[in-house]
């Protein structure tokens, strides 16, 4: 076969010049710069692109534009693999390798086109009625089977090494479609003073125009248009670019593609998602040809009538000579014409008994066939048409061709308006449903609001950027819009479906639904289109039922003999067309997924051996390295050197907040449920909030710096939602308490020294300070200087042991650290992470994130007397509803186990002894750790009140391993319940 | 995505903002004991279709307290206020009065009374 075959010598919008090579299925083919994929295997011959998803059946191109329901492919090799893009919107790129779908071994020869012959077990509803009655059995075992062999194509799993962008801009006036209307609005509401952005998916701007030769009056029009857009410095052309989604804000989102075909941008990201946010929107969206419905209406060779106009017009591509078009309107006679002016022999089969006079006077001219008052019921031909059967007032016939065009009329785009959730109404002198009312700074233009000719669009778009404009505050004065009349006549739109029932007729090509599909589903009692959508999978394709939702509407009107506007219409929601991941990523991929938020110290942490833990955005030390092999191994010997000598542990993470003015002390009695009123300056106190519900909002520790000014500390994973909450209490609460909050967070490196050993460590490091227990005695506050920065120490303890809160200014952070450590070398000072931390404080008996969970109160971790009978703090009041305490709520207990050999596990559900493991069980364990001092696991766990009796055995049950531990029910604290540690 | 038109700082992402709930609710004082007030200031809820009243805190910009009307229907944004209105001027000439008295009287004295 020579290459180009069905390529025109002249005429197209296509360079010659420009050869551009790829490959189909491994086939060397040569198109030009200029064409699509389609337009270039079109112009090749090819005619067999792809497998139906269920039938297997061999499909074709079926339209010139992102509606492509048949014509999908797979673009690219490895990590670029990009799998299901319509050839029709694939702009041709040298070495482009594009591999066909669902087919195997060959596209030619594909054993599974035996679907088709198991096509009565792959009606409508075949999923439901799988899942349900008795084969459902049947379908455990045939899932694996029938899911391979349906579907499309496959996504790479390597990598994918290209880059992509993520981009946020902003307009006055945006204007969704480049064809007659939108151009004509973007020109009006540039020259009225607005900054105007103009979306359009393909790579030229004209729409419909360009399917009109390419060297008349609709092409001057088009080339005056684009070069007077092109002047104006407040326009921004986005070509190549889908809006996929109109989002509340006047927020579109826009996917283009670039950096693939155009090599003067080679090296860009392939995709940019950009966030357009507009102060007023124009959709000139234009309108989707719809199929008509014939049985083996599918096949190759058998393509939209605009479609085939676009591929003789703008690419020079003729893909048949004996052409057939069968149509109900005027519009699909000019493809009729078009193809006979280029050379073919044309008929033309016309639903309407006597077509217009005009057109069958120009028929006649151009020596084109008419059949009047005819249909298409059959087809022949496996991967190209070879004959139809027509059915007219003389019976029924067959014409041998080698090209279908069809066309059952043109369906408005409404997909982005109903995104907004703009309802679709329909319009019987159109046949078609266009959107309803706009709400403000919306606007509406062209054949997506049902304007019918060039001519209307332009005057219609021209009105529509003005009001735009004006809805922004331009309005300049506008001249008026240049003219362009392409004589199109009005029509009366096709409102039925016929199938002769022989073969299968096609709504939607891309699930494969027939027309019998719709009447087993009406015939079933699945009438609502809702209903009829998910019964069949009608429209739920990656073209989401483009071309196939009206067709199917009416076929359903008509089987229950209703109207169309009765029948209703399902809702388009975003994406209008499939957008890659990677595009919505961005560069958010890998690491740079979330932010990583870093202690001063972490330089250090990472020198020295650190493995580290994400724990929210931060980056903690989990365990250092050289105290153990692993984490179990570590974090028990960095448990032993706190208890025994002493550990230093960055705690930087903590929320810091500092709340100042006359009120903050009775501002901080409120939001905390113990007092802080008679908190003395200089002192520090453990503090525990509440929700208004009476749960358990957050703990920490706020120390009085001066009368009116405190330094509140909150656990690392409620900081932010802490200080939002306190901000929200002085804004609308409590506007007339005088307190200001401020997060000092950031501002401060903290880390603890914990141990016995503390404070004489503390002496070493700090020679200069006093940190006697006299001068800083446990729960006190010192305030200094370190190296020029301000210190500050409190002596805090959430180990147990005697230990010191060191904050000082965040870049002195790593150095005070190293400083630390060097003055502990003598005392076996040595770093522990959090998982020593966590271990620590469950042997203490404190309670930490796993207990305060969101729906434990105060009395339920039994630090009910904290708040004793204080009244008028946060929750106060919902904390003492009777079910808050009922002696069956779980309350807090220590477990340890008591079989040797064993282990308690974190999550454990627990039961009564002898007690079969079903179900909640009376409670859980929440927190475990190994516990040197008593030499077994312990744990705290939440368990029912009636039976949380101390000194009673329980069972901890762990299903995920099939573990049973008995345990006894003990003290949560395990360690110096004195609490003499402290001052040790 | 909606966008807010923030009285301080213009409009912007509902990103940058925190959702606070339904502001149409009272909220009992501090000191109120009725577990019926606090009941129905957490858990009763109108859920209107059309204008509904809400709180949103600016937290990435400048962390103020909004009051916004949303048409639940569309999210159509009928206003943006402060969620503190009078008490901010007035408590900020109360806090130059206050620093005046200061060391006559501490403030804190008349909390736990």
């Amino acid at each position: 076969m020579s290459s180009n075959q069905k390529r025109l010598a002249a005429g197209g919008r296509i360079s010659r010049e420009q050869p551009v090579e790829f490959t189909f299925d491994g086939r060397r083919l040569v198109g030009y710069r200029g064409d699509t994929l389609a337009s270039a295997l079109l112009a090749n011959g090819v005619t067999l692109v792809g497998r139906s998803f269920k039938y297997h059946r061999p499909r074709g191109i079926f339209s010139a534009g992102p509606e492509e329901p048949n014509a999908l492919v797979t673009l690219g090799t490895a990590g670029r693999r990009e799998p299901n893009l319509p050839a029709t919107t694939l702009e041709l790129a040298d070495g482009m390798v594009v591999e066909s779908q669902n087919r195997w071994p060959s596209l030619a020869f594909d054993v599974q086109s035996i679907n088709s012959l198991l096509a009565p077990f792959l009606s409508a509803g075949f999923y439901y009625k799988m899942f349900m009655g008795p084969t459902r059995r049947a379908w455990m075992f045939y899932e694996h089977f029938i899911r391979k062999a349906a579907g499309l194509g496959r996504a790479g799993t390597d990598p994918d090494p290209d880059r992509y962008e993520v981009r946020h801009t902003f307009a006055d006036v945006a204007i969704v479609g480049g064809g007659p209307a939108g151009l004509s609005a973007a020109r009006a509401a540039a020259a009225a003073g607005a900054r105007v952005a103009l979306i359009e998916q393909d790579f030229l701007l004209g729409g419909q125009l360009l399917a009109d030769p390419s060297d008349g009056v609709a092409a001057s029009w088009l080339r005056q248009a684009k070069a007077e857009l092109e002047s104006f410095e407040n326009v921004t052309l986005m070509r190549r670019t889908t809006a996929f989604g109109a989002y509340d804000g006047n927020v579109i989102g826009l996917v283009e593609q670039c950096g693939q075909t155009d090599p003067q941008r080679a090296g860009e990201a392939r995709q940019t998602f950009t966030m357009l946010r507009a102060r007023s929107i124009v959709f000139a969206t234009g309108a989707i040809e719809r199929p008509m419905v014939f049985s083996n209406n599918d096949r190759p060779s058998v393509m939209l009538a605009s479609a085939a106009r676009t591929y003789l017009n703008r690419y020079a591509v003729l893909p048949g000579k004996k052409v057939i078009v069968a149509t109900g309107n005027d519009g699909a006679w000019r493809t009729a014409f078009d193809y006979a002016a280029s050379g073919a022999e044309v008929m033309v089969a016309d639903l309407r008994a006597a077509p217009p006079a005009a057109l069958t006077a120009e028929a006649a001219r151009l020596r084109v066939a008419v059949r009047a008052g005819t249909r298409i019921v059959d087809l022949d031909g496996g991967h190209a048409v070879r004959r139809t059967t027509l059915a007219g007032p003389g019976g029924e016939s067959q014409t041998a061709c080698d090209l279908v065009c069809m066309s059952g009329g043109w369906s408005p785009t409404v997909h982005l308006t109903s995104h907004l959730g703009v309802k679709p109404v329909y319009r019987d002198d159109i046949g078609g449903f266009v959107p309803g009312a706009f709400t403000a700074g919306r606007f509406g233009a062209g054949s997506m609001m049902g304007t019918h000719s060039t001519a209307d669009a332009i005057d219609d778009g021209h009105r529509a950027g003005i009001e735009a404009a004006s809805f922004c505050g331009k309005s300049a004065s506008v001249p008026a819009p240049s003219k362009l009349d392409l004589g199109e006549t009005a029509t009366a739109p096709l409102r039925e479906i016929s199938s002769a029932g022989r073969g299968k007729a096609f709504v939607d090509f891309q699930m494969d639904v027939t027309t019998k599909d719709i009447e087993l589903a009406h015939r079933e009692g699945y009438e609502s289109v809702e209903h009829l959508k998910r019964y069949t999978t009608l429209g739920m394709g990656t073209d989401q039922g483009k071309t196939s939702n009206f067709p199917a509407l009416v076929a359903m009107a008509a089987l229950r003999n209703a109207t169309i506007p009765e029948t209703g219409a399902t809702t388009f929601r975003p994406p209008y067309t499939p957008v890659a991941i990677g595009a919505l990523a961005g560069r958010a991929t890998g690491h740079h997924f979330k932010p990583i938020r870093r202690t001063p110290m972490h330089d250090w942490h990472m020198a020295n051996g650190a493995e580290m833990l994400e724990v929210g955005l931060w980056m903690r030390p989990y365990f250092y390295r050289q105290s153990g092999r692993d984490v179990n191994e570590a974090y028990v010997a960095e448990m032993r050197t706190v208890r025994q000598a002493a550990g230093l542990m960055d705690i930087s993470t903590l929320g810091k907040i500092d709340v100042q003015g006359p009120d903050a002390a009775i501002f901080l009695d409120r939001v905390y449920a113990n007092g802080f009123a008679k908190l003395p300056v200089g002192r520090a106190r453990y503090g525990v909030m509440l929700r208004d519900d009476g749960i358990v909002f957050d703990d920490g520790t706020t120390t009085r710096l001066a009368e009116n000014r405190f330094f509140m500390t909150t656990s690392t994973a409620k900081a932010a939602d802490v200080l939002s909450r306190l901000e929200f209490l002085l804004d609308t609460a409590w506007p007339d308490l005088r307190v200001a909050v401020t997060s000092v967070s950031d501002e401060w490196a903290a880390m603890s020294v914990a141990g016995p050993k503390s404070c004489a460590i503390l002496s070493a490091a700090f020679p200069a300070l006093d940190v006697s227990d006299e001068a800083l005695p446990h729960m006190g506050r010192l305030e200094s200087e370190w190296e020029g920065r301000a210190l500050r120490i409190l002596r805090l303890s959430y180990s147990g042991e005697r230990a010191y809160e060191i904050y000082v200014g965040a870049t002195a952070g790593g150095q005070l650290w190293s400083r630390l450590l060097e003055a502990g070398r003598a005392f076996d000072l040595k770093p522990y992470g959090v998982e020593a931390l966590g271990a620590l404080r469950v042997e203490k008996g404190h309670v930490a994130g796993p207990e305060i969970d969101g729906r434990t109160t105060l009395d339920d971790l039994g630090l009910g007397r904290m708040a004793g009978k204080r009244t008028g703090f946060v929750g106060d009041v919902l904390r003492r509803r009777p079910a808050y305490l009922a002696p069956y709520r779980q309350r807090l207990v220590g477990l340890e186990c008591i079989e040797d050999g064993k282990r308690l596990r974190g999550g454990a559900i627990l039961f009564l002894p002898g007690e079969k493991p079903y179900g909640h069980g009376r409670g859980r364990i929440t927190s475990v750790t190994f516990s040197p001092e008593r030499g077994h696991y312990v744990g705290l766990a939440l368990l029912a009140g009636d039976v949380a009796v101390e000194g009673n055995e329980i069972t901890a049950v762990y299903p995920m391993k099939d573990e049973t531990v008995r345990a006894r029910i003990v003290s949560p604290v395990f360690l110096d319940p004195q609490g003499e540690r402290l001052h040790g | 995505m909606l966008r807010i038109e923030c009285p301080c700082c213009g409009l912007r992402d509902q990103d940058e903002f925190r959702y606070g709930g339904d502001a149409s609710v009272t909220r009992p004082g501090h000191d109120d004991p009725d577990p019926e007030a606090w009941y129905r200031y957490v858990y009763v809820r109108a859920n209107p279709a059309g204008l509904h009243r809400e709180f949103w805190q600016h937290v990435i910009g400048c962390r103020q307290w909004l009051m916004v009307e949303r048409d639940t229907r569309n999210h159509a944004i009928a206003s943006v206020a402060f969620a503190r209105k009078a008490p901010a001027k007035k408590s900020f000439t109360q806090t130059s009065l206050a620093q005046k008295s200061l060391t006559k009287k501490s403030p804190v004295r008349k909390s736990t009374a």
